[in-house]
């Protein structure tokens, strides 16, 4: 690597040639404040628009401050980031942004968690000196998301992510000056945008402008009620992210603590949707299989690659933007309302109880997953299968209001039976995680054969698009994987080209899957976080005894008692759905 | 989501101007001026097929023609006023005649009148500084403009016949 050499107040270091000021300067353990600045370093993601000019320093021999985060070292420049000059600018730059900020941070869904909030305590702001007019925009409410632009300082963070990562394009920045703000396009409801809900602007957002629709009182309200019975189940992903809301180290599982926490909320069961994904994979691996042979024997209407269809954030997606493809994704409903379809039958039968008499909450990494609960077709009698879906951020406030202590708690497990679960459903919650079980599953199925080792290394990672070929016994089964809308779409795009040679796809909405949801922790751009959340992952697995769906004893019993074969009429019924085209094409007329 | 609906012949002059300009979504600024000149101004589902054809989100569309003030998403008036801002008119109170164009017409710039008679924006210096200030109405060019003068134009156009 080329090196060159520059000053850092007045001290002489040896850094990357080409680096930025910012990046020259974390290189040698020096801080430089940031705000609109975001680097998903292990996600190729950058949103730079040098718009804040929190980062501003002095370069000896240059007139004005420069910002740091969008200005390229050159070899002996002398760059001054602690002077009188640099530090009173960066509390006028701030000042200036809170003048037109509301200041109520003590009943903020952010409270704790802002990205402004910890930089005007950092930069000792005591006094806004500007005073002016506050700008003033409706709040937007829809199924998952509040947009609540009074609190929007314009860093275009989420702007990057929706056009450039997710290539959704829901959201731009719009108007200019005192009124520019962040909006869907003719300030239209969220609701009414291609927003796809996948919360990967929440996920940056610095401040409360984006959130997630908060249904941590009602869950509270039922818990209440001692008529109903609630059932409670979470998502693989968010065992390896919730500690970090009581200060775990990122990647530290707490899987026990978070069951036992939730039998102190009160839920009557504790379940998992591990093994809803054990039930999906016993589904999508027949349906894969099924399009599979039917292809080796030459039957031509088959689709292939067939898609997994167990992330709603990429089902939106391709049923607003791909709307001309929705017979390729396997019908299979995701883990979420797998969960709540055999909770309201199976299990309240065997409860003995209505199914209106049955709460089913979930706890997802997911924003998509509020809206897809809410969708009609997995209502029965206008009866939801999920009654609520709450974030791993919600679940961590309800602790926290409830004044469960966390760190004392004493690991628990899981009810039965729907706590039962393999080592292949836990690894859903990361990008190839999916497709690795169900090669687990399609494998022994297929080739009739026990599969030796189950681990395959060349599923797993974090590059933007993966593919592989596996080898079932003389079969050689190509598989793609993509995580990420905008990986997703070039996907989409080969197969729709003619292009594609895959026979199974799978797909996520999120950079890095569930892990990197936007309704977990929020990871103030480390991407580190993510690493380490999915070896997280990667070692429950590993710690499992079972390791494949099909042999989870739970899954086995319910085919046996309820459920009769994958793909059975009532599996059908209970455990697959359809798609909508739900793209806003204009009309065009004849004149 | 909102119901959009454009005719065959618009659909087919966008497409024309998108592909003047190699449907290339870096020429967007110059697409959607091509575009108001034929269109006048800049309805929802112009910017929607603009959109399609440069292969770029709606959402972006519309914030590039909310940022600029001289693109429009209402027709403008039969009488389009524009105000020069330029500096020799701003120094010579064009602010003060914009602003009393506002209090008669009840619009801010950028809208029309309920009656779609006149239009309201700004301009930036239209070459006529020793006129300042400076206001046109159509292609008509009134100079040195006073706060009593306004009423004058506006009474200028009135229309016997209605239209
Ligand atoms: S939720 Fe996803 S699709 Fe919707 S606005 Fe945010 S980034 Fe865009
Ligand atoms: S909504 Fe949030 S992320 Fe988007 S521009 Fe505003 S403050 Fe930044
Ligand atoms: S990747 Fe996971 S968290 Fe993200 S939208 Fe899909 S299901 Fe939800
Ligand atoms: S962080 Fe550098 S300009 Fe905002
Ligand atoms: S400034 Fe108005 S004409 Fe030049």
């Amino acid at each position: 690597m080329d090196t060159i050499n520059i000053k850092i107040d007045n001290k002489n270091f040896q850094v990357p040639k080409g680096a930025t000021i910012l990046d020259a300067a974390k290189s040698v353990g020096i801080n430089i404040p940031t705000l609109c600045y975001l680097n998903l370093h292990d996600l190729n993601t950058i949103n730079k628009p040098a718009g804040c000019r929190i980062c501003v320093v002095e370069v000896k021999g240059r007139k004005n401050l420069v910002p740091a985060c969008a200005t390229e070292c050159v070899a002996g420049m002398e760059i001054l980031n602690q002077t009188v000059r640099v530090l009173n600018s960066r509390k006028t730059v701030l000042e200036l942004i809170l003048s037109d900020h509301p200041t109520d941070c003590l009943i903020c869904t952010k409270n704790g968690h802002c990205d402004l909030q910890s930089m005007a305590m950092n930069l000792g702001i005591r006094e806004i000196h500007y005073k002016g007019e506050q700008s003033h925009y409706i709040k937007d409410t829809s199924p998952a998301i509040i947009r609540d632009m009074d609190k929007c300082i314009v860093c275009r963070r989420c702007v990057t992510m929706c056009n450039d990562v997710q290539t959704v394009g829901a959201l731009s920045a719009i108007n200019r000056g005192f009124m520019s703000v962040v909006a869907p396009a003719f300030e239209m409801n969220l609701e009414d945008s291609p927003c796809t809900y996948c919360g990967q602007c929440v996920a940056v957002c610095p401040t409360a402008a984006l959130t997630e629709v908060d249904h941590t009182n009602k869950v509270i309200r039922e818990l209440a009620n001692p008529k109903k019975t609630v059932v409670v189940q979470t998502a693989p992903a968010v065992r390896a992210a919730l500690g970090e809301e009581f200060g775990y180290e990122p990647g530290t599982l707490v899987t026990g603590k978070m069951a036992a926490a939730l039998r102190d909320l009160g839920f009557d069961y504790v379940f998992d949707t591990d093994f809803a994904a054990d039930l999906t994979i016993m589904e999508e691996s027949a349906e894969l299989l099924d399009r599979i042979t039917r292809h080796l024997n030459g039957d031509e209407t088959v689709k292939l690659p067939m898609l997994t269809s167990c992330c709603p954030g990429w089902v939106n997606f391709f049923e607003q933007h791909f709307p001309e493809m929705k017979d390729i994704p396997s019908t299979a409903r995701s883990p979420q309302q797998m969960f709540g379809s055999i909770a309201k039958t199976y299990f309240a039968d065997k409860l003995g109880i209505k199914r209106e008499d049955m709460v089913v909450v979930s706890i997802m990494p997911c924003l998509a997953k509020k809206y897809e609960s809410q969708r009609e077709e997995f209502a029965t009698n206008g009866n939801p299968d999920v009654d609520y879906s709450l974030t791993t951020r919600e679940l961590a406030r309800l602790i926290k209001q409830a004044n469960i202590d966390f760190d004392s708690i004493e690991p628990q497990d899981f009810d039965h039976p729907m706590g039962e679960s393999s080592g292949a459903g836990v690894i859903f919650g990361t990008t190839g995680g999916v497709i690795e079980a169900a090669v687990r599953t399609a494998y022994e199925v297929f080739t009739k054969e026990k599969l030796h080792k189950v681990e395959f290394q060349q599923l797993r990672g974090m590059d933007w698009i993966r593919e592989t070929t596996i080898d079932f016994n003389g079969t050689p089964i190509r598989i793609g994987i993509a995580h990420g809308l905008g990986n997703a779409r070039k996907l989409l795009e080969e197969i729709r080209d003619g292009k594609s040679h895959y026979h199974a796809i799978e797909i996520m909405a999120c950079p890095g899957g569930c892990i990197g949801g936007g309704g977990q922790p929020f990871h103030h751009g480390d991407t580190n976080i993510l690493l380490a959340r999915q070896k997280a992952l990667y070692a429950a697995d590993k710690a499992k005894v079972i390791r494949k769906s099909h042999e989870n004893p739970a899954i086995q019993k319910l085919y046996r008692e309820f459920l009769g074969s994958p793909m059975s009429k009532k599996a059908h019924e209970l455990l697959h759905t359809q798609y909508f085209d739900k793209s806003n094409q204009v009309e065009i007329t004849k004149d | 989501m909102i119901p959009m609906k454009i005719s065959e012949t618009s659909v087919a002059k966008i497409e024309e101007i998108c592909r003047e300009f190699d449907n290339d979504k870096g020429e967007l600024i110059n697409v959607l001026h091509k575009a108001q000149n034929a269109f006048g101004y800049l309805p929802e589902e112009v910017q929607k097929v603009v959109a399609q054809n440069l292969n770029t989100s709606l959402a972006q569309v519309y914030g590039v023609v909310s940022f600029y003030s001289f693109f429009t998403m209402v027709p403008k008036g039969r009488y389009p006023i524009n105000i020069c801002m330029g500096t020799a008119c701003y120094v010579r109170g064009a602010e003060r005649v914009l602003n009393e164009f506002k209090g008669l017409l009840k619009i801010k710039v950028g809208e029309t009148t309920k009656d779609d008679k006149f239009s309201l924006s700004s301009l930036r210096c239209v070459g006529a500084c020793g006129l300042a200030p400076v206001v046109l109405v159509g292609e008509k060019v009134y100079g040195r403009v006073t706060l009593d003068n306004v009423q004058e134009i506006l009474d200028e156009y009135k229309e016997t016949v209605p239209v």
